[in-house]
């Protein structure tokens, strides 16, 4: 490093020299745009994607999008069933995988040595986990838990198990985050009154942490709300006319019944799913939201 | 008098803390069982792979799939050449990381020297958002706005169709743009201010400070990120799925449909394979080359940063 600083430092005392020149000024001004460029790039993604969405669905976003199943007729198509789908979906991965998290982070934050060896062979998995295409989530789930060892078949049971597989490496990682901001001198003082372990743990460590808990797994759900690789493989594609009425019942999903609309080849069905993906946007965010007032309202200074 | 004092500091009756205790070990049990439960999963994904793969290649034997350009493996009679599929890969993730990493750079940049702390509390939301934003819906986009208003303008080259490579790839580089952004003010927040602050004291202007201090400062957590986004772009298959067609063409020009091996597995998982039928061994096959590729990557670009990275203090 110290040969770079050097090197940079003969250059920056030459450039002073011509510190006025027009083409150091105008090099400037060039890396200046270019950044403005791509700011504004992202920017109009987000604007454009929302406006062109918006163009194509806002003739289909009324009640019957939400009341009606699916039908051979645009105007009367509607997505009820994804909506209850999701729900089923998301709320059952959202609290298997609260649970699981929540365990694993407990017992890799305050009870595991943090150099054991299982310790880092677990963080190690996570790490992977992380990285694993979503569309592998699905193959596992259709060799193991729709086929093969489980044989669930292509039901909300299956897609729940599989889910909760794909959001764990990010809600583990959140929930250890959640529990390392909480001092040690909650735990001390606990410990010095007499608490056990897990005692410390339930009753000032745990509470402390739910805000931070329930950020990270609020941003974890909108994951699995928003994910559509692995149920293709799972299924979900597919028009479903009724409400799932237990964990062995067919069932798609918001994502897979915007998917299928956008195949089809008739504008008029186009149109369902973009105000599909309104719905779905607008629960994405009412989602976001809930995290920033959990965050803000808990925010607390040791 | 010492003893004494121990004793009393113990508030329970001694019954129960020996209760307690038992409980105490139980529980600690319990948590150990859940806290493997990721590594019960990746050895799942390997086994998944690693028994449907192996068949695959007593089958079709590594000739046929590694030695031939024709990929028509759901059809009679099968090709099982891979080479369509990882040209398609290899282009939609091209384009995508050339959008992708000097984009996010450039945000990276302009948040972390340029951006006055009100434009930062508007912006840094915005790509927040973005970044939210599933991936279907990055893919309705890709054919509703990005095909006809993007890829069909500015490719002079070749006539674009509705389907094609280009408007799959521009879309997966928008769509991992928030997250090279973020990863890249990361490593750009790793650099000890000390150095750019020195840049500037010596006259340097923000530009020099930008490209000639904190980019080769924190080049090791930059390429990491790039080979992070590369690894998204390969794995991404909704987006490809819906805007690069189905048709695995052996072709260079990104203006044809192409299908890569994350969108073929998607494709082949429509049609409702048997079990141990070729076709559904081929998800497998393609599955595990995904897996290994990606794997890869997430591994060089985590010892990049552990190898390279310039530690200041």
């Amino acid at each position: 490093m110290s040969s770079t600083v050097a090197t940079n430092v003969n250059r920056f005392s030459a450039d002073l020299r011509d510190s006025t020149s027009p083409s150091r000024k105008l090099r400037d001004k060039l890396f200046l745009s270019g950044l403005w460029v791509a700011t504004l790039i992202g920017v109009l993604t987000l604007f454009f994607l929302v406006l062109s969405t918006l163009l194509k669905g806002y003739t289909r976003l009324n009640l019957s999008l939400i009341t009606n199943f699916p039908s051979p007729f645009p105007e009367d198509a509607g997505i009820q069933a994804a909506i209850f789908g999701s729900i089923w979906v998301v709320v059952t991965s959202g609290i298997v995988s609260l649970f699981i998290a929540l365990g694993s982070a407990i017992y890799l934050e305050e009870f595991a040595n943090q150099s054991s060896r299982f310790n880092r062979l677990v963080t190690l998995n996570i790490q992977t986990l992380a990285g694993v295409p979503s569309i592998v989530f699905g193959i596992l789930g259709l060799a193991f838990v729709a086929r093969g060892w489980l044989g669930w078949g292509f039901t909300v049971g299956t897609a729940s198990a599989v889910l909760t597989m794909m959001v764990l490496p990010v809600m583990i990682v959140s929930a250890r985050e959640a529990l390392k901001a909480v001092p040690s001198s909650l735990r001390e003082g606990s410990y010095a009154l007499g608490a056990t372990k897990w005692q410390a743990i339930s009753k000032q460590v745990l509470p402390a942490a739910i805000p931070g808990v329930a950020t990270g797994s609020i941003l974890g759900v909108s994951r699995a709300l928003g994910e559509s690789a692995p149920l293709i493989l799972l299924g979900a594609l597919a028009y479903v006319s009724s409400n799932p009425a237990g964990f062995s019942s067919d069932y798609t999903v918001l994502p897979l019944v915007i998917m299928k609309y956008t195949q089809e080849a008739q504008d008029e069905f186009r149109a369902v799913g973009a105000a599909a993906i309104i719905v779905l946007l607008l629960l994405l965010v009412g989602l976001n939201l809930l995290a920033i007032v959990i965050r803000d309202r808990s925010r607390k200074s040791w | 008098m010492n003893s004494v004092a121990t004793e009393r500091v113990s508030l329970q009756p001694s019954g129960l803390k020996a209760r307690q205790q038992r409980i105490e070990v139980v529980i600690k049990f319990v948590l150990a069982v859940i806290a493997a439960s990721g590594v019960l999963i990746t050895t799942g994904v390997v086994l998944a792979l690693v028994r449907p793969t192996i068949d695959f290649f007593q089958l079709v034997g590594f000739k046929d799939f590694f030695l031939s350009t024709e990929w028509f493996p759901l059809y009679e009679p099968p090709d099982y050449g891979v080479w369509p599929l990882v040209i398609g890969t290899f282009t939609v993730m091209l384009i995508a990381v050339i959008i992708a990493v000097p984009g996010g750079l450039a945000v990276a940049f302009f948040l972390s020297e340029y951006a006055s702390p009100k434009v930062k509390r508007y912006l840094k939301p915005l790509l927040e958002i973005l970044a939210g934003v599933p991936t279907v819906v990055f893919g309705f986009f890709a054919l509703n706005f990005i095909a006809p208003n993007v890829a069909q303008k500015i490719w002079v080259f070749s006539e674009v169709g509705f389907y094609s490579a280009l408007a799959a790839g521009i879309t997966v580089g928008l769509m991992i743009l928030p997250m090279m952004t973020t990863l890249a003010e990361d490593a750009m927040a790793a650099v000890p201010r000390a150095l750019v602050d020195g840049a500037y004291a010596l006259g340097a202007t923000k530009r020099e400070a930008c490209t000639g201090v904190i980019l080769q400062a924190g080049l090791s957590g930059i390429i990491a990120a790039g080979v992070i986004a590369m690894s998204r772009a390969i794995g991404e298959t909704t987006i490809v799925l819906l805007a690069a067609g189905s048709t695995a063409n052996f072709s260079f020009d990104p203006g044809v449909p192409m299908q890569t091996m994350s969108s073929f597995i998607g494709f082949a998982g429509l049609g409702d394979q048997p079990t141990g039928s070729t076709g559904y061994m081929t998800i497998f096959a393609v599955g595990s080359m995904l897996f290994v590729i990606t794997f890869g990557l997430n591994v060089f670009s985590r010892r990049i940063v552990t190898r390279f990275r310039e530690v200041y203090e």
